[in-house]
């Protein structure tokens, strides 16, 4: 005589999960390693403008930032619509230019000093005057090489 | 009796994985930093005299606080602003209105006429970023299809390709040939707009 197994109510077998740690973890060393800190909260908006023969910035270490653009929303009403210097974490006046250089001349080893380079990440949108101004300084306090940061773009 | 060694739970590494995931997430930025470099004139001492440049050596490009482009003259716009500079500096027919050039023995290139020409550029107060980084971009892409022209015409690879190889012998060669030369005027404020 046949026996018949009886049916039991079987659900879908569990998964098993245990590789998963190690399918996140491969992921986040994939993040650590190509990317970087992020050192600075932005103030001001910064749409870099496109450029077709742009250049990798060399030694991140020694690059010095300036930020300059409008404000952000937020923080409109305490520094107005007009664009504005952002240095470090805060919204500067020219004048400051010349100590944020000579803070990031100290910071670094003194052979390096002649190879600081500034990176101006500039908005867009603004117009050339401020940055003519903050050009001026960057002249006549010798921090002579400077970048223009753009984004690589095929066609302009 | 020995007991078998239980298992750890390890259902919430992944949990704990993630949230460190989403935290580089957050912290980081992808960015590869690229830009146009320059390297701005050093302050002018006023008691020596600016060297004499004939006008025929100077390629004056003017962009007013309208980012309209005033070409050596002439109304221009930022597409035939490239070959008008690759013009100028290369001079083909040797026009007597564009740069001169002159023959120097460059080691590793034996006599090449290298151009004596100066591209001045001059923007206003009033122009926008967007335009001025658009003129920068142009006249450095003239001067880069110039040497690669002349890196595939003297080595057979491109100008990109020796930077790449960082081939620092052929490269100095390249640019002694033709000088990358951009000089920015003294700032104006003409246009009034800020």
């Amino acid at each position: 005589m046949a026996r018949f197994k009886k049916k039991m109510a079987k659900g879908v077998p569990a998964m098993n999960t245990s590789s998963l740690p190690d399918i996140i973890f491969m992921l986040l060393f994939f993040f650590m390693v190509t990317t970087s800190m992020r050192e600075v909260s932005l103030k001001v908006s910064n749409a870099l403008p496109k450029a077709t023969d742009v250049a990798k910035l060399e030694k991140k270490s020694l690059v010095s930032y300036i930020y300059i653009g409008k404000p952000l929303k937020k923080y409109q009403d305490k520094f107005g619509t007009e664009p504005v210097i952002q240095l470090n974490d805060v919204i500067a006046s020219l004048d400051e230019v010349k100590d944020f250089i000579a803070n990031e001349r100290a910071s670094r080893d003194e052979v390096d000093v002649p190879l600081l380079t500034t990176s101006l990440k500039v908005d867009k949108d603004t117009k050339m005057g401020v940055i003519t101004d903050v050009k001026q300084e960057l002249r006549k306090l010798n921090a002579l090489k400077i970048n223009y940061s753009s984004k690589k773009a095929d066609k302009i | 009796m020995a007991r078998p060694v239980q298992e750890i739970n390890a259902g919430s590494m992944a949990d704990i994985a993630f949230l460190l995931l989403i935290f580089f997430l957050v912290t980081t930025t992808m960015d590869v930093d690229t830009g146009i470099v320059r390297k701005l004139p050093p302050p002018i001492d006023p008691t020596v005299k600016p060297p004499e440049i004939k006008e025929r050596n100077v390629f004056v490009v003017l962009i007013n606080a309208y980012d309209q482009l005033l070409v050596e003259g002439q109304l221009g716009n930022i597409y035939s602003l490239r070959e008008k500079t690759k013009e100028f500096v290369k001079n083909p027919y040797n026009k007597s209105n564009l740069s001169e050039s002159k023959e120097v023995v460059i080691e590793g290139l034996g006599p090449v006429n290298v151009s004596d020409g100066v591209v001045s550029l001059q923007n206003d107060r009033g122009t926008s970023y967007e335009m001025y980084i658009k003129v920068q971009n142009e006249l450095a892409s003239a001067f880069n299809e110039l040497r690669d022209e002349l890196a595939k015409d003297k080595f057979g690879t491109s100008y990109s390709k020796l930077i790449d190889n960082k081939d620092e012998a052929k490269l100095k060669a390249i640019k002694d040939a033709i000088p990358m030369q951009i000089s920015e005027a003294e700032p104006k404020d003409i246009g009034g707009g800020k």
